[in-house]
């Protein structure tokens, strides 16, 4: 989230789309009814389904699945050909005004620099910005410049008009005018607008692009920096912000730092590309400090062994030659390329798309540990549960290890939010039997490899024998030691370079701000946008102050908020450009006349005075918000619709580039897609508010509330396949097929796609053959296996199924 | 339960002793159900059977969100799910059903069983099980259709507003859970003057009809609802629209108990007019040698 769950109570309007935040998020949710009863807020729901979130809604409008950038990029049309924007955040704090290179060019569904052969953008030279002889870039006042982002915007989504909405999305006109009548009444300082999304935005091969178009309306609107506004990813885990921010990706390293590729043999190769100069004047370009963080961030894994001479040790780190995400090691498995699989808090034969594919990687596999605090399918996936799970056991050669864990009650440890708030939690339990928490599983193994090569040796042990590892009981470290060390800490005296007499830092002492990184090892920091969380005042994550001094929902201390405790980020720009609040009602961090105070902890130089000309949006190059991201993606600098994989038409705007041009397709699967003539019928997946992923079928209380698979059909498809209410139906894909009992539903608005009805159906995920609640089909099963292509999340939400009735699965699989 | 002793009993089902009289002042609480707040997660029935020990067996999918698809001797509330279409648009409704703890409750009259049903002066209606005889006169009773019969025990289960909770101070367990604050708890005044709040919200965003349930024919409740379409109760799974104790029960209590009463004074008057006038039974030489036959030539 850019800005907070309290927050939302600031809001006027609220977006609920990509997401179903009542269902998922109902703790979070309380949010919402509080800006609704409390700010007179009025909610807005776009969804495929009629949601529990649209139960609650002021309007609701549907779409098919799988073509939010066409919706919102018609919203993007509407606020500029209707002069919807906020004018003057729009002029002084976002890219509008930038001109870009006279190569740069989009047509038919392509941007300059394609290659084809690659499936990939080889050539990005031309989406730059145009940059004078000091290297800064070119701008014009007047945003009408034909190359300036504003006017290619302008063409790029005067392609989206309201017909073409309809067209594409089956959205009826009428509808989506409402939505943009009411998105487009916070394009002033008086109201904002928050966005709240989540999995319904990023499980696409368009995923990134679709939460760029928000980012972008949000600007347009001079929502970003708010109170009440914001663009936010309501995260699906209690701790998969804190994940994410430790380094998910296989290709980062923690504080959201790359990991070295291959091509970067040597330090000063990968310093090269990141020096993030600003590119106009006087800009702050706040990862101008990278290598203070990655110096730091060295110094705390590699200790004594980082040094100057070994440039950090910047070779003990792995270079990556690709990125080894999910689905990149499904289909390694598959392939027969892996040996052993450690499978830690994943289910990842129910989790995965295209199950069939990961049982087989599964079987391929010589071993295979699952660390799991419950009985998992993977764990089980050589065992025969009837059609459920069709595999002969003696056929399997795995060799799998089940090592139980305690849970998060059963140990002490910190949650990351959503909110972006470090918050402690305290051990409750004892946990059974034999298990152990997920560190100490860890740390073991981690002895041990120790053990064997400081004994055995091996090719280059110096990573592994010279990680930091100064634990009170190295067999069990504490949490609360581990947190110390990603605050991070002083290695040695710092001083001040005016007069080196003068000791600003001690060594030993806990780093009180990433602001005092240096880069010469003298500090270390397992995670610098966590710095402060633990500081010699203590542990900030157990602060439970839920005293709200201004009201607006920012709980200074309450635990601790990356980065610097601040609450809502980029939150200079809640000020004009002279520091004055856009307006007294939302009021929220500004320029006193000598510093930037107000509600939060300011984003910003708390003394550059606004005279200073420094944009808001300090971590970039420009200082301001992108409205255009020349290369930064994948996809190109603009969102663009295209077709999910399983294409439910022929792409309206550009035939012949129908679906994503670079979104990430293995060999193994390229006869996986489904087409409308096999397959006519499009679907969906989504969580369910009674359960929690695959864990809480194992729980009887969950399982009670909503005990078995059932797929969601409209009234309109049911009655064309004579299906009736709790029958059987087959739901089949390019992929599989699976058996789930119909919930004929009013709630799936008939639509009409191009002219032509489009059925929606809507699956549940949750169900397995282990736990409590009945015994069912994985939904996986006939999901397609591609991934977005700047990230690589699989496309679960759009893709393409046929439906008929059957009978009960046997009785056998059932029992 | 026993009775608490912070509570008074207000009425209590087949007796006719006084309430005490002592404590005064005793606050009439209520649960307040905003339906238009309400997201159906579910989180109050999951509370409910946690707070009570309650154990409901997993089911099967019945075809609707549903689950269970109704109250149970072990489900005291139950979410209910009702898609509506008005016009060109869809909504759905969503409305926690259970016991609406009535002013003036039909269960109380109907049960036969002294004390097996109390009413507190704070308004919460009860069951005490161990005065249960199992009769199911509590079922009729109900106009909404609430208490079930235990196939296990034999007992009438349903809600009892968490009294154990009440009694402590403490706001039932589904309103501590409600992550929307869809359900409010505390005096009924308190609940009136709340609902009247979010009905001016509710009519501002074209909910004309928006108000309070808290029906007159059963002398009002101390579980109501606010809801967008006040004026059709019926739509939310099946509300009553104006919700009556069965004339039955009325007519068991009201007509028939009395009569019933006399017909059984009259019998005892009888029986004692004709043992004054008549004497005592007697029983005659062949009467006993009949009963030696009947029982085998065994009698004395």
């Amino acid at each position: 989230m850019t800005n907070s769950w309290n927050d939302i109570k600031n809001a006027d309007v609220i977006l609920v789309m990509g997401g179903n935040a009542a269902e998922a998020h109902p703790c979070g949710f309380k949010w919402v009814t509080e800006a609704k009863s409390n700010n007179g807020a009025k909610l807005v729901v776009v969804d495929p389904r009629f949601t529990r979130s649209a139960a609650v809604a002021d309007l609701y409008a549907p779409l098919r699945p799988g073509t939010d950038i066409a919706f919102l990029m018609g919203v993007i049309n509407y606020l500029l050909k209707n002069d919807k924007i906020h004018r003057d955040y729009v002029k002084a704090f976002t890219n509008a005004s930038y001109l870009v290179k006279e190569g740069y060019k989009f047509e038919d569904g392509l941007f300059t620099g394609y290659d084809a052969s690659k499936r990939d953008y080889t050539n990005k030279s031309d989406w730059e910005y145009q940059f004078d002889e000091q290297g800064m870039a070119k701008v014009d006042d007047s945003m009408s410049s034909p190359n300036s982002v504003m006017s290619l915007l302008k063409a790029h989504a005067g392609r989206y008009t309201p017909e073409m909405v309809e067209r594409i999305c089956g959205t009826p006109k009428d509808k989506f005018l409402k939505v943009c009548e009411l998105i487009a009444s916070t394009a002033t300082g008086e109201r904002t607008m928050t966005s709240l999304y989540a999995l319904g935005w990023t499980q696409h091969t368009t995923g990134a692009q679709n939460i760029r178009c928000m980012a972008m309306i949000q600007l347009l609107l001079g929502n970003m920096g708010m109170p009440g506004g914001g663009v936010n990813a309501l995260r699906g885990h209690a701790n998969v912000q804190g994940i994410t921010d430790l380094a998910l990706l296989s290709t980062s390293t923690p504080g959201y730092m790359v990991l070295p590729s291959e091509r970067e043999t040597t330090f000063a190769d990968y310093m090269k590309s990141r020096a993030f100069k600003p590119i106009r004047p006087g800009q702050t370009s706040f990862w101008q400090n990278y290598q203070k963080f990655f110096v730091s961030q060295q110094k705390a894994f590699f200790g004594a062994a980082a040094t100057a001479e070994n440039d950090w040790a910047y070779d003990y780190l792995p270079k990556f030659d690709t990125g080894y995400d999910t689905l990149k090691m499904v289909d390694m498995m598959a392939a027969g390329q892996m040996n052993g699989l450690f499978c830690q808090g994943l289910n990842i034969m129910m989790a995965a798309p295209q199950k069939d594919k990961t049982r087989a990687g599964l079987g391929k596999l010589k071993w295979l540990v699952v660390v799991d605090p419950i009985e998992t399918e993977t764990a089980r996936f050589w065992e025969n549960h009837g059609e459920f799970n069709n595999v002969d056991p003696k056929s399997v050669q795995t060799e799998v290890f089940q090592l139980p864990t305690s849970v998060y009650v059963e140990e002490e440890g910190s949650f990351t939010n959503s909110s972006r708030v470090i918050q402690w939690h305290w051990k409750a339990a004892e946990g059974p039997g034999e298990s152990r928490s997920d560190i100490d599983i860890v740390a073991g193994l981690y002895g041990r490899l120790k053990a064997k090569y400081a004994k055995d040796g091996g090719a280059f042990p110096d990573p592994l024998l010279k990680l930091t590892w100064s634990y009170t009981n190295s067999a069990s470290p504490a949490p609360a030691e581990v947190l110390k060390e990603i605050n991070g800490y002083v290695v040695q005296d710092v001083t001040d370079p005016a007069d080196p007499t003068k000791v600003l830092l001690r060594a030993g002492q806990q780093l009180p701000s990433f602001a005092v990184m240096t880069a010469d090892g003298k500090t270390a920091a397992g995670c610098w946008i966590y710095t402060g969380v633990y500081t010699d005042a203590g542990n900030m994550s157990m602060r439970r102050d839920a005293s709200d001094p201004t009201g607006k929902g920012v709980h200074p201390n309450w635990g601790f908020a990356w980065p610097a405790n601040r609450r809502v980020l980029y939150n200079r720009a809640s000020s004009d450009p002279n520091g004055k609040p856009w307006s007294e009602r939302k009021k929220y961090v500004f320029w006193n006349g000598a510093r930037w105070t107000g509600a939060d902890v300011p984003d910003y130089g708390p003394l550059v005075a606004p005279d200073k000309s420094v944009g808001p949006f300090i971590m970039n190059p420009e200082g301001v918000g992108r409205l255009y991201v020349r290369g930064v993606m994948r996809e190109g600098p603009f969102p663009e619709h295209y077709e999910p994989m399983d294409a439910f038409l022929e792409n309206p705007l550009h035939p012949k580039v129908s679906v994503s041009p670079v979104a990430r397709i293995f060999a193994a699967d390229a006869k996986s897609f489904g087409t409308p003539d096999k397959f006519p019928i499009v679907a969906t997946t989504y969580r369910l508010t009674e359960h929690f992923h695959y864990w809480t079928k194992a729980v009887h209380g969950n399982a009670v509330l909503q005990p078995e698979l059932f797929v969601e059909i409209g009234e309109r498809l049911a009655k064309a396949k004579g299906i009736k209410d709790g029958e059987w139906v087959e739901i089949s894909s390019q992929r599989g097929a699976i058996k789930a009992k119909a919930c004929v539903t009013k709630r799936i608005r008939p639509i009409l796609v191009n002219g032509k009805p489009c059925d929606v159906i809507g699956l549940p995920i949750h169900y397995g053959f282990i736990g409590l609640a009945r015994k069912g089909y994985a939904t996986n099963t006939i999901t397609p296996s591609v991934g977005d292509a700047s990230v690589n999340t699989p496309e679960y939400k759009a893709f393409l199924v046929d439906v008929k009735k059957t009978s009960a699965p046997a009785a056998s699989a059932m029992a | 339960m026993a009775t608490l002793q912070s509570l008074d009993i207000r009425r209590r089902s087949a007796s006719t002793e006084a309430p005490p009289q002592v404590r005064q002042g005793s606050l009439e609480v209520a649960k307040l159900i905003d339906v238009s707040k309400c997201i159906g997660c579910k989180a109050c029935q999951s509370a409910c059977l946690s707070w009570n020990d309650l154990v409901e067996p997993v089911g099967f999918f019945e075809g609707s969100y549903n689950n269970p698809p109704d109250l149970t001797p072990t489900s005291w509330t139950v979410m209910k799910f009702t898609e509506y279409e008005k016009g060109d648009d869809l909504e759905w409704l969503i409305r926690k059903d259970g016991c609406m703890h009535c002013d003036d409750p039909g269960c109380l009259k109907a049960c036969p069983a002294p004390g097996a049903i109390v009413q507190y002066a704070n308004g919460i209606v009860d069951f005490v099980s161990e005065n249960c005889i199992g009769c199911g006169y509590c079922v009729k009773g109900c106009p909404f259709n609430v208490p079930r019969i235990s196939k296990t025990d034999r007992k009438a289960y349903k809600c009892t507003l968490c009294v154990d909770r009440v009694a402590v101070g403490q706001a039932p367990a589904c309103a501590k859970a409600c992550p929307t604050q869809a359900i409010y708890f505390g005096s009924k005044e308190d609940m009136l003057d709340h609902a009247d709040k979010r009905i001016i919200d509710l009519k501002s965003r074209g909910y004309e009809k928006a108000g309070l349930y808290d029906p007159p024919g059963v002398g009002g409740t101390h579980v109501m609802y606010v809801l967008h379409h006040a004026d059709k109760p019926s739509l939310y799974a099946g509300l009553p629209d104006d919700p009556r104790i069965s004339p039955l029960v009325g007519l068991w209590k009201g007509v028939l108990k009395p009569l019933s009463l006399a017909a059984i004074a009259f019998a005892g008057v009888f029986g004692f007019l004709h043992y004054v006038t008549k004497g005592p039974n007697e029983v005659s030489e062949s009467d006993e040698r009949k009963g030696d036959d009947l029982a085998g030539g065994k009698g004395a």
